[in-house]
């Protein structure tokens, strides 16, 4: 599979990955910066596919690429726009540049970051410890439940590193409920819109229960599913169903919190089992993990939809409670 | 030997959208190269690479890539030309 042309390939794909890197941080109008970026992210699920990752390849596409991406859109919607007319005075290079000792100071520590990173390549491609960790995985993979290591090392061997990231995402989600209402709500879309809406939606639904599923035996898994789902939800939220399509109350206060509490919850009831904290037995191993990334899937979902909307939307009170939480709200974009 | 002419007729497409897109005077024309030669370009590729796999389900998934890019086109060629008809920058 290697050979000449390849080589070009990858040479391409490096090439334009530092272009469009370089065009991003270079870019003056916030907008085409943002562009840029999608298009960087893209790019990068490519050299990640090629790197032979696809697990990172679908996280960078769903996750850096689409949501991100998203996420700054709706966050440049609610910029004011640069009034039209004279064109505004171009930036002069010298207002542009930090001052000398700081760029000084940063350009030293980029490279040594970047030596850093070199040298760690260099190391990892001369496999001079004879503990290589992707050895080890693939040594007792059979323990694991699951048969793609990536999930193994995920849910498994490493599962306090998910189980953390999940309530880093949970953290996020409390600052972000913390900002305030929820940003302005679309227009209602015309038919072409909400024709392509009404075919992709169930499409991204099934797709994620079929990443979920498939991440126990190849690429995939709980992120890139809920990332999906949230995509799901960013589309119902453009088409101008402001709660997203999600849950009202407290079905949404569960939704976000089930990544982090069915995770702990399996982790404490092996230890009420007798067993260490999170430690599968292997028979179990794999209906365990399905349990929690099904849960994880959800929240995630939820949660990056909750973040797309950009704060506490309205139907995050509980309408039982009788008591409205959110204020009046003004709308900017009709 | 079909297959590759396919991919090739393609490409050529692919290079006529991008050579639209960079040299048409205004949006409608550069949505219009855009969204037809690329179109019709993918259509190709995906053509002469379904001719390339002997697995079945490898071919459905690349046809179904091209209809997910048509129909996305599609709507966004029409989102995009709407935009700017109302005068609003796209």
């Amino acid at each position: 599979m290697d050979g000449p042309a390849l080589i070009l390939l990858d040479g391409l794909l490096i090439l334009v990955l530092l272009g469009l890197a370089w065009a991003t941080l270079e870019s003056r109008d916030p907008r085409r910066g943002v562009v840029l970026f999608i298009a960087f992210g893209l790019v990068l699920a490519l050299v990640w596919a090629r790197l032979a990752a696809p697990d990172v390849a679908l996280a960078e596409a769903a996750i850096g690429a689409g949501l991100s991406g998203a996420l700054l859109l709706a966050a440049l919607r609610d910029e004011p726009k640069p009034e039209p007319g004279p064109e505004p005075e171009p930036a002069t290079p010298a207002k542009r540049r930090l001052p000398g000792l700081t760029s000084w100071a940063l350009g030293l520590l980029c490279l040594g970051l970047g030596l850093v990173v070199a040298w760690a390549f260099v190391d990892a491609l001369a496999g001079a410890g004879p503990e290589r960790l992707a050895g080890q995985v693939l040594a007792r993979i059979g323990e694991s439940g699951v048969s793609n290591p990536v999930t193994a090392v995920l849910l498994n061997f490493r599962g306090y590193d998910t189980l953390l990231e999940l309530a880093v995402l949970l953290a996020a989600l409390l600052g972000i409920l913390a900002l305030g209402p929820e940003r302005g709500g679309y227009a209602p879309a015309g038919p072409v819109l909400a024709g392509l809406a009404g075919w992709l939606i169930p499409g991204l639904i099934i797709t994620g229960g079929y990443l979920l599923w498939v991440g126990a035996h190849a690429p995939g898994g709980a992120f890139q599913a809920g990332a999906i789902l949230a995509a799901a939800a960013v589309i119902r939220r453009l088409t101008g169903d402001r709660a997203a399509g999600l849950p009202r109350g407290l079905a949404l206060r569960v939704l976000s919190l089930a990544g982090v509490a069915v995770f702990l919850g399996v982790g404490l009831a092996l230890l009420v089992a007798g067993r260490p904290f999170l430690g599968f037995p292997p028979a179990w191993a794999g209906t365990l993990i399905l349990v929690i990334e099904s849960a994880a899937t959800l929240a995630i979902g939820a949660i990056l939809a909750l973040a797309f909307i950009g704060g506490r939307p309205a139907a995050w009170d509980n309408p039982r409670q009788g008591r409205a939480l959110n204020p009046t709200r003004v709308h900017n974009h009709p | 030997m079909i297959a590759g002419a396919l991919i090739a007729a393609g490409i050529l497409f692919y290079l006529a959208g991008s050579i639209g897109l960079l040299r048409l005077p205004d949006i409608y024309c550069r949505l219009h190269a855009l969204t037809k030669a690329d179109n019709l370009g993918l259509g190709l590729l995906v053509a002469g690479l379904v001719l390339l796999t002997d697995d079945l389900a490898v071919a459905l998934k690349l046809v179904l890539i091209w209809l997910l890019v048509l129909a996305a086109s599609a709507a966004g060629a029409h989102l995009i030309a709407g935009q700017a008809r109302r005068g609003e920058d796209p």
